[in-house]
C-alpha cells in the first residue's frame, strides 16, 4: 500500500526521511530473512512481537475498533488476527468535501507464526489506546531453570 | 567531528523521528473534521498545539511491555507520531474540538460564523 504520490505531508524533507526509511526498511536489514507472512510497509494493522521467558506477546497497531469485532485465532502455531474498519468519512454527498483518505478501511487480516514452545490453552488478548495485545503463555518446559550443581 | 558532536547529532536525529499519522480530512460547510490514526497514544501522551495557523499533532506511544521483554519482530519503530497542518483564516482555531478514542484522533474545526455560506438574497427591482 503506497501513498499517493500527489501528498507531501512534512514538506519535501519529512519525504526524504520517509524514503530513507523505507530504504533502510527494505535494503538495510540485508539478508537477513524476513517471515513468510510479513507484509510491505503501512499494510494495516503493524504488528510487534515480543517475547519474555514467560510469555509470547504480539501488538497489533490497530486504532479506531471495537473489541468485539477482532477475530483472534490460534490454529496450530500460527496465530491470526482479523477484523473490519469501518469508514469514517460520510458516504457521498454534495456538501462533503474530502481531501484526504489516508486510513485504511474495510477488511484485514494479519496472521504470525509463533514458536513451538507456547502454550495454546493460555492466551489473553486485551485493547487499550488502538493496540490489540495478545499474550500467549510459554510452557513451563522451555521456561529457563537453573540447575544446581552438586 | 569530535565525538560529543556526534552524540549530540545522534540523539537529536533520534529525537526528531516519527512516524507521520495516517489522516482523513473532510470538509462540510460548517468546518473540516480531522481524523488522525495514533494507536497506542494515550490521552495524556497527546499534544495538540495551534500556532499562528499552524496546527501540530504529536502524540508517544506508550509502551505496555511487560517486564524483560525482548523486540523479536517490530514494524512500529518509532513510538512517535507527528504531523502537522496548515489552516486556514477562515477556520476558527480558537473552538477546534478534540477527541480520542482507541487510538484515533477526531478534530472538529469549524468555520468561524463569517466565514459560513449564506445564501444571498437577491432583491428584485
Amino acid at each position: 500500500m503506497y501513498e499517493s504520490m500527489l501528498n507531501f505531508p512534512g514538506g519535501l524533507f519529512g519525504e526524504f526521511d520517509r524514503l530513507r526509511r523505507e530504504l533502510d526498511d527494505v535494503f538495510g536489514v540485508s539478508g537477513l530473512p524476513s517471515s513468510i507472512r510479513s507484509v510491505a510497509p503501512g499494510a494495516v494493522p503493524a504488528i510487534n512481537v515480543g517475547r519474555t521467558p514467560t510469555s509470547v506477546e504480539v501488538y497489533a497497531f490497530a486504532p479506531g475498533m471495537d473489541a468485539s469485532k477482532f477475530e483472534v485465532t490460534l490454529d496450530r502455531g500460527v496465530l491470526r488476527i482479523s477484523g473490519e474498519r469501518p469508514s469514517a468519512i460520510p458516504a457521498q454527498d454534495d456538501k462533503v468535501q474530502v481531501y484526504s483518505r489516508e486510513r485504511g478501511t474495510g477488511a484485514f487480516m494479519r496472521a504470525v507464526s509463533l514458536p513451538d514452545d507456547i502454550d495454546p490453552a493460555q492466551v489473553r488478548a486485551s485493547y487499550r489506546d488502538g493496540v490489540l495485545m495478545v499474550s500467549i503463555a510459554r510452557r513451563e518446559s522451555a521456561q529457563p531453570t537453573r540447575i544446581s550443581v552438586q | 567531528m569530535s565525538d560529543d558532536k556526534q552524540s549530540i547529532q545522534n540523539t537529536r536525529e533520534q529525537d526528531m523521528r516519527s512516524t507521520l499519522p495516517r489522516c482523513d480530512v473532510f470538509e462540510d460547510e460548517s468546518g473540516i473534521t480531522l481524523l488522525a490514526d495514533l494507536p497506542g497514544v494515550p490521552r495524556e501522551n497527546l499534544e495538540l498545539k495551534v500556532e499562528g495557523d499552524t496546527l501540530l499533532i504529536e502524540g508517544t506511544v506508550q509502551p505496555q511491555t511487560p517486564d524483560g521483554l525482548e523486540a523479536v519482530y517490530a514494524e512500529v519503530r518509532v513510538p512517535r507520531f507527528r504531523r502537522s497542518f496548515t489552516l486556514s483564516r477562515e477556520l476558527d482555531s480558537q473552538r477546534i474540538d478534540a477527541n480520542l478514542k482507541d487510538g484515533v484522533l477526531t478534530l472538529r474545526i469549524p468555520k468561524a460564523e463569517h466565514a459560513q455560506p449564506r445564501r444571498i438574497s437577491v432583491q428584485a427591482g
